[in-house]
């Protein structure tokens, strides 16, 4: 059993509320550091914890930190990016519903290490029950005096507010969830400069995950040293799963980043192996933007290693044998799901949720998922899945936001490793519009050509 | 610190720019095939640029202290150049490939109505495509429409050739009192318009056509009146009492067709000689002062060697000596009969500049 620190006490009746959340020992981390510690003290700790961002890009949250510029008399912004849009990613939503309290005070402590007086929750417009939850939980910890002006007595002020988004995916990007939280059209900036310097009303500004926001009480009252034993290499501390797809049992999982890809989906304590007894086909292990894998490359990595649930392992072998873990949005797809289909509905989604500001991912996602939907129901040509190849290359890296990243890579995974799939959409229009190509041979061991 | 000059490398030539100069701007010094294209991004509009991504270049050594290359291709409009820093543009098989892609992706939609569009011969889109983009099109399927929206009575609004550059949003923000337009919805349907049926009627908002680069806005008082290249640019001005009055009257004999603002070889608007300022111009001098005697000529204006607008329009032209008078014996010939002096059957009254709208057969029935 793995050890938790983030739904440690998710399962404590009424831990929603504050003076459960406080008897559990909630807050005790704002008093050690408010009384004790001074802002950059703060941020050592998280330094020192190897703290990695957890909204998908894995930025180190302690350097992210760092590079905060802090003129005098400009006043400093952290802002929560609770825009959970990522497609089979629900982890926030889990925190924010059950442990409103955990990300408070999580707030606290890094508003307090940056120096902000002003924090604000940006939420996506969907989770329409979240932003009362989030308000009631801010009231009761202004009312018992954890939050406004002088904080436990130390002087420190802090006010924190949230605002709901009206639905955008793209308002998850940093930039443009700080131009939608002004007001605006929420269309990326161009960086540089970035929100560190010139952030949220032109101020330095921090943007981080719910998650990466959360696991900051951990750090701060264990020691960043502690939490960094947990894990593996630079994958520290634990992270939070969501895993969905065809599984027995879907839900928020907190691992620790040691156990293997395979013990997460077919051990009972997580994901409980594969629904109805089908095998296993492929897998979308970060959320929808990053590499699909089949089977055999999701369980061992292309050298014959075991692959692990971290961001190293995931990783290995790079976009031409591995993926990503991303924001940990874990889809899990059975024999029974067709690839083309799965690439197409994900198409479909980034044609919708482009901002249309850059040319190539404006027209580019419309035009795949065009040819997509060709494929898949029986119209496409062979030389459609090089166009699409094509197309996500003059995609990819050319635009302002990943967005454009985001949408150009399930497709190039998709071809890379379910060519034959696409291919057979071709050769057989008609069966493929009745059956799907079922599981092949994408869970056949690869051979590994033995070293010297 | 403003007088520390930079050394930028691009495509192997080097030259000396102030810091805080763009790499787009920097290459526009040297010009040439060199300057990358840009579509989006205009000198006089703050915040303008890194939307288009047609002046993609790739940076193959960050500065002499950094001297890592960048890992993606950056917007030149947009990224200041650092000192020491080399760029590639047209050496870059990577630059040329991502421009081509660009340029496609901005031409599946477009309806490649150029025969129909006003804008055709002085089109940014159209000099984009022919020099950086390939002969055919691989999209097979229909291109995209849109419901039309009403701009009133000075602009003409054509949603399926626009590229969504933002330059007419920035022009109202930073140039007239009030913006009414704007980028509504998102992703390939997002359009430009004023969401409820607004007329734009902003002393300044003229000057969306100016800065629009392709025929998503054009002058409703020009409109099918004439093609481009047809007519004569000329530098003219008028006493205003609301802009600079500078301007370049498009005429065709002595009839006034459309007045602009004067225009760089960048087609970006000139700075006045005389308030020093960006010579944005108003809707009086555009619309309203359509005849010669509102202006003083200045003299032709100049146009890029390049362009079709150059047609038969320069000084110093060599012509083709006529055959008639030689072989006549330096007669002259003699007109036997001018068919203006005994009938009115072509309707000699009508003038073309001045009817509304364009010329169709009802004119003449009446």
């Amino acid at each position: 059993m793995a050890r938790k620190l983030l739904l440690e006490k998710a399962h404590v009746e009424g831990i929603r509320y504050y003076d459960v959340y406080r008897r559990e020992g909630g807050y005790r981390s704002v008093e050690k550091a408010l009384k004790g510690m001074t802002p950059d003290e703060v941020t050592e700790e998280v330094k020192k914890s190897g703290l990695r961002g957890r909204g998908g890009a894995g930025f180190p949250a302690g350097m992210k930190w760092s590079f905060l510029a802090k003129p005098e008399g400009v006043p400093r912004y952290l802002v929560v990016n609770a825009d959970e849009s990522e497609p089979g990613t629900f982890k926030d939503r889990y925190l924010m519903e059950f442990l409103p309290h955990l990300l408070i005070e999580g707030m606290i402590l890094s508003s307090y290490a940056l120096g902000a007086n002003r924090s604000y929750i940006y939420i996506r417009g969907e989770y329409a029950w979240i932003p009362d939850i989030l308000e009631q939980a801010i009231a009761e910890a202004r009312h018992n005096g954890w939050l406004g002006k002088n904080i436990l007595g130390t002087g420190y002020e802090l006010e924190i507010y949230v605002q709901r988004g009206a639905g955008a995916y793209i308002c998850g990007e940093e930039t443009a969830l700080l131009e939608s939280l002004e007001g605006k059209r929420g269309n990326p900036r161009i960086k540089p400069p970035f929100p560190a310097v010139k952030g949220l009303w032109d101020c330095p500004t921090v943007v981080n995950n719910v998650e990466t926001i959360a696991a900051v009480v951990p750090i701060i009252n264990e020691g960043g040293d502690e939490y960094a034993k947990i894990g593996v290499g630079r994958s520290t501390g634990t992270k939070l799963m969501s895993a969905c797809g065809n599984i027995n049992k879907p839900g928020v999982y907190e691992i620790d980043m040691t156990i293997s890809v395979e013990e997460f989906i077919f051990s009972d304590e997580y994901c409980g192996g594969i629904r109805n007894g089908k095998r296993l086909k492929a897998c979308i292990p970060g959320g929808s933007s990053v590499p699909i894998l089949p089977a055999n490359l999701l369980l061992k990595t292309a050298k014959g290693e075991t692959r692990y649930m971290n961001y190293e392992s995931l990783s290995d072998g790079g976009f031409a044998t591995g993926s990503m873990l991303g924001s940990g949005g874990f889809i899990v797809l059975d024999e029974d799901q067709c690839i083309v289909k799965n690439t197409y509905t994900l198409a479909r989604f980034y044609r919708h949720e482009s901002c249309g500001q850059c040319s190539p991912c404006r027209e580019g996602t419309g035009w795949m998922e065009k040819i997509l939907w060709n494929l898949e129901t029986g119209k496409g040509k062979m030389s459609d899945i090089d166009l699409l190849w094509d197309i996500q290359s003059k995609i990819e890296g050319n635009t302002i936001c990943p967005l454009g990243d985001a949408a150009a890579w399930p497709v190039a995974a998709a071809i890379r490793h379910f060519r034959d799939e696409f291919e057979w959409h071709v050769l057989h229009p008609d069966e493929c519009t009745r059956r799907n190509y079922g599981l092949a041979h994408y869970a056949d061991p690869i051979y590994v050509p033995a070293t010297a | 610190m403003s007088e520390q000059l930079f050394k930028v490398t691009i495509d192997n030539i080097t030259v000396e720019v102030p810091a805080g100069t763009t790499i787009l701007q920097a290459a526009r010094q040297i010009g040439g095939d060199v300057t990358p294209p840009a579509m989006c991004f205009y000198t006089p509009l703050k915040g303008s640029g890194g939307k288009c991504r047609t002046c993609l270049v790739e940076v193959s050594k960050g500065s002499e202290k950094d001297p890592r290359p960048m890992p993606k291709l950056v917007a030149s409009c947009r990224t200041t150049v650092m000192d020491g820093m080399e760029v590639k543009s047209v050496t870059s098989q990577r630059v040329l490939d991502a421009r081509a892609g660009v340029v496609e992706f901005l031409l599946i939609n477009h309806p490649l109505d150029c025969p129909i569009c006003d804008q055709a011969g002085e089109c940014h889109l159209q000099d984009l495509s022919y020099e950086h983009g390939k002969g055919g099109t691989r999209y097979e399927f229909q291109r995209r429409t849109f419901k039309k929206h009403d701009l009133g009575e000075f602009i003409q609004l054509h949603m399926t050739r626009c590229i969504l550059c933002y330059r007419c949003v920035f022009t109202a923000d930073q140039v007239t009192d009030k913006r009414a337009h704007g980028v509504l919805d998102r992703g390939d349907h997002a359009e430009i318009a004023t969401y409820i049926e607004k007329n734009l009627a902003n002393d300044f908002i003229g000057n969306v056509i100016d800065v629009c680069p392709v025929g998503a806005l054009t002058d409703k008082t020009f409109r099918f009146k004439n093609r481009v290249w047809f007519t004569k640019p000329v530098n003219a001005h008028r006493d205003c009492d609301k802009c600079c009055g500078e301007v370049t009257l498009w005429m065709r004999g002595d009839e006034v067709f459309r007045v602009t603002a004067r225009k760089d070889e960048w087609g970006e608007i000139k700075t006045s000689e005389k308030t020093g300022k960006t010579g944005w111009i108003c809707n009086d001098c555009r619309f309203e002062k359509k005849k010669a005697s509102d202006w003083t000529v200045e003299g032709l204006a100049p146009i890029a060697r390049h362009s079709v607008i150059g047609q038969g329009k320069y000084p110093g032209l060599q012509r083709p000596s006529e055959t008639i008078e030689r072989v006549l014996d330096g007669r002259k010939p003699r007109l036997l009969m001018d068919i203006h002096t005994v009938s009115e059957v072509n309707k000699p009254g009508i003038e073309l500049s001045e009817i509304k709208g364009p010329a169709t057969g009802d004119v003449f029935k009446q």
